[in-house]
């Protein structure tokens, strides 16, 4: 093993349902390896001291969305999260915000789930074409048209940064709406219309007032924040905005 | 709290919810739309481990490319051990299914004029591997389950976790699983259970896999009775960064990638892999099979002729020569994860890698259909042995086979369920038992002195020292003997964490179960196959021995719990044994 630099404190949040009041905070020492993510902290933490520590985790390689906590305030995938970038600490680790908490730091994404479908995140088309007749024809530049909209893994850390999901858990929300965004612009694609009957209602893309939050966290470079722009700008251009909009105040 | 009865009933439950569980449970729904299919899954189904899949899936579908190559490669690469009938049907269908999931959104890379880009891929005699960039899995997974959801007769058990498969009389009649959010147990009766669990490289210290990859399909059919085939093959990937074991994709080598010891040297053209060009040569050097290149890494090794790192000896992998644009077209995510966790740009820099477990051959013994010996019970990816894989996968053939085998299973399971027969009484006592164990022997018990992270710590240990890239009979001997001292000291594990809600803990001492018995199950097969072959290389028997092991081995549990092996013929159809050859 790699020489530790000597250690770091981290101040993580507990919560345990029908036992705790609220959340409240546990303080553990940890070796400060250069190599070791905030996760790989949790893991020494939960491996000896303290077996009673939750947290989501799977593949600490970026790609699996399971391990978003707050990360000293702010939403991070904690395998991509480095003990010596918050040094000298203590680190503070919370679930992340937005989200009723299950246990510690485990978080209640229902909600998400629930909303994903009715964005109907799958190719919708007039006529399917049969398989015998091979592949759909998608150029690399129609291929690119919509590649960063489906980068994103679902790990909720634009929800946990979005100060409107925060007052408003109706709001579909950034991620949903990049995947809408994502079929529409894929270009083997006709169901754009459907999913727009669904994000101009209520409470789909209205909600947001571009503070671009979501696009700041994002772990994969998805930017939500400017498919909403993009959703807002189809849904003017409908004509229907002033008819439809559910609220007065922007 | 269940007292055996059964808080749900459907007619196809899928155990696990990555490829191969959203797979089956599509083709059930298009088979059979009034049929009620649930996928249970220890996480939600786009955490699976399919998501980390990288470098691309097989697929004949360029011109010059033709499937009985494929087939030739994908039989050679197995060493001769996979079943050449499965291997045909495998390679016939695979296209098929490639395209089946363009149709469903895949974002596979293009050539300019549209149609589907193919690049090398190790063992494989012409370009076929179909990619997303690099994120193949990571695409596939989330196109599979983003299409999932338009079938809203799709039950979900998100976070649920199977401790116990319900069988009478060699029939499956549904499961025992914990809803990790409450931490309540719950019988749910289904018909036809279908095992799509992935792999289990936590067996290893030193794996790619993901935490949650521990045998736990393979651990429930093997209690339930089912044999488990070719466990003895595990596979080590050539390229995995040292400390974390993070995969990097074969599709580096692919793409023109070198293999370099400490003075510089390609030096897999000491290991009759061929001669070095500064293009690559497909079924040559870099574009090896992966148990050839790992052997020859640990030569390396005993040559003297690697680095050292704080985390053992290391070779480099050169990506340098190929340019930051193709690295950023074609390699994305490994320039990423390499900046990440190693703080090293491969546009510029030389990567650091290992072998690393990546991918079990062995599993759930199946036929073709995806069925196991057990009626109603069913398995499908990683989780499963048909055997296409042999004692060596080729790179790129684990996704397409878990696309046409889930499907297939999927298909098997809704024709069977036409004919399964209702559960008898006995179920709902073994239902309660089940749930008694878990409340007694884990929730209920005292904390003792064992931990489960020790005894796995020491299990993992065993298995690197016993079961790595070389065997032999005494290396594997101690580790039996360590792992039955282990299998004692779990009776003493009890549960720290008092409770119910997302009880993490619990899950580990169960998943410890679970990768505790197929460890031995590895063992004790890699013991009886007294020859090296694909993955299985034993230095006291250092040769093929068609003669005696050109046969599978079926590992069943025996009445005291340690495994029982048994043979069972490969099939051969049009391929004779021959030798592999690599780069001449």
């Amino acid at each position: 093993m790699a020489d530790s630099t000597g250690s770091i404190g981290l101040r993580v949040s507990r919560y345990r349902p029908g036992v705790d009041d609220g959340p409240q905070w546990q303080e553990y020492d940890v070796p400060l390896r250069k190599e070791w993510t905030v996760l790989d902290a949790l893991n020494h933490v939960k491996n000896g001291e303290d077996p009673t520590l939750s947290f989501r985790w799977s593949c600490r390689m970026g790609i699996c969305g399971s391990c978003g906590m707050n990360v000293d305030g702010e939403p991070r995938l904690t395998c991509g999260a480095f003990l010596g970038d918050y040094a000298p600490g203590p680190i503070r680790v919370e679930p992340l915000s937005n989200f009723p908490v299950i246990r510690d730091l485990v978080i209640d994404m229902t909600d998400f789930m629930e909303k994903l479908p009715r964005v109907k995140p799958w190719i919708i088309r007039d006529e399917e074409m049969s398989i015998d007749e091979g592949e759909y024809l998608q150029t690399p530049e129609e291929l690119d048209a919509y590649k960063q909209f489906s980068m994103c893994i679902n790990c909720m850390l634009c929800y946990a940064a979005c100060p409107i999901y925060g007052l408003d858990p109706d709001f579909v929300g950034p991620a949903a709406i990049a995947l809408a965004e994502r079929y529409d612009l894929d270009s083997r694609d006709q169901g754009a219309r459907e999913r727009l009957d669904v994000l101009i209602e209520h409470e789909g893309v209205w909600g947001c007032t571009f503070v671009g939050e979501c696009t700041r966290v994002c772990p994969k470079h998805v930017d939500p924040a400017g498919a909403i722009q993009r959703y807002k700008l189809k849904a003017a251009k409908e004509s229907v905005m002033a008819f439809l909009l559910p609220r007065g105040s922007r | 709290m269940s007292d055996g009865d059964f808080a749900a009933a459907h007619d196809v439950l899928l155990v696990g919810g990555g490829g191969a569980g959203l797979r089956a449970a599509i083709a059930i729904a298009e088979t059979n739309p009034r049929l009620d299919v649930a996928v249970i899954s220890k996480v939600y189904p786009m955490r699976s481990h399919t998501v980390s899949a990288e470098g691309g899936a097989a697929g004949v579908i360029a011109e010059g490319d033709t499937i009985d190559e494929h087939i030739y490669d994908t039989i050679s690469g197995s060493d001769w051990l996979g079943d050449q009938d499965a291997i045909e049907l495998f390679v016939e269908q695979a296209p098929r299914e490639l395209l089946q999931l363009e149709h469903w959104g895949c974002p596979w890379s293009r050539q300019p004029d549209g149609r589907i880009a193919v690049r090398a891929f190790g063992g494989m005699k012409k370009m076929r591997t179909w990619f997303a960039a690099d994120k193949t899995g990571f695409h596939m997974l989330h196109a599979l389950f983003q299409t999932s959801l338009k079938y809203d007769r799709l039950t979900r058990y998100d976070e649920g976790f199977v401790t116990k498969l319900l069988v009478d009389d060699d029939r499956v009649h549904g499961v025992v699983a914990v809803e990790l959010v409450t931490g309540k147990i719950h019988t749910i009766a289904a018909k036809s259970v279908i095992l799509c669990t992935g792999g289990c490289g936590k067996v290893f210290p030193f794996t790619t896999n993901a935490n949650i990859n521990t045998g736990d399909g393979m651990a429930l059919a093997y209690r339930a009775g089912a044999p488990l085939k070719d466990m003895e093959f595990v596979q080590y990937h050539p390229t995995g960064l040292p400390f974390t074991g993070i995969l990097i994709t074969e599709a580096a080598r692919a793409e023109g990638g070198w293999l370099l010891n400490k003075d510089g040297y390609r030096y897999l053209q000491d290991y009759d892999l061929g001669q070095p060009t500064p293009k690559p040569v497909l079924r040559s050097m870099e574009l090896g099979p992966r148990d050839r290149l790992s052997q020859a890494f640990v030569h390396e090794v005993e040559k003297g002729r690697t680095s050292d790192s704080p985390y053992g000896p290391i070779v480099h992998l050169d990506l340098r020569h190929l340019g930051e644009k193709l690295i950023d077209t074609k390699l994305p995510f490994v320039r990423e994860l390499c900046l990440k966790y190693e703080r090293i740009d491969p546009v510029h820099e030389l990567v650091p890698v290992r072998p690393v477990v990546h991918y079990m051959m062995g599993g759930v013994h199946t036929d073709i259909h995806g069925a196991t010996p057990i009626k109603g019970l069913y398995a499908a990816g990683e989780t499963a042995c048909v055997s296409i894989n042999g004692a060596n996968r080729l790179g790129s053939n684990s996704l397409p086979e878990l696309l046409v085998f889930g499907a297939r299973a999927g298909r098997a399971a809704a024709e069977y369920v036409a004919t399964a027969r209702d559960a008898p009484p006995s179920i709902r006592r073994q239902a309660a038992d089940e749930v008694r164990r878990l409340e007694r022997d884990l929730l209920g018990k005292e904390p003792g002195e064992e931990r489960v992270a020790a005894i796995r710590d020491e299990m993992q240990a065993a298995m690197e020292e016993s079961a790595g890239i070389y065997r032999n009979g005494p290396s594997m001997t101690k580790g039996v003997d360590t792992l039955a001292e282990l299998q004692q000291r779990m009776d003493n594990v009890g549960v720290a964490d008092t409770n119910r809600s997302f009880n993490t803990e619990l899950v580990a001492a169960l998943e410890l179960r679970n990768t505790l018995d197929i460890a031995q199950c590895i063992l004790q097969s890699g013991l009886q196959r007294q020859e090296s072959r694909g993955a299985h290389q034993r230095t006291d028997f250092p040769k093929r021995d068609d003669e005696r092991f050109l046969t599978h081995l079926l590992t069943y549990r025996g009445r005291d719990g340690t495994p029982l092996v048994e043979r069972l013929p490969v099939t051969i159809t049009r391929w004779p044994p021959g030798e592999r050859v690599y780069g001449r």
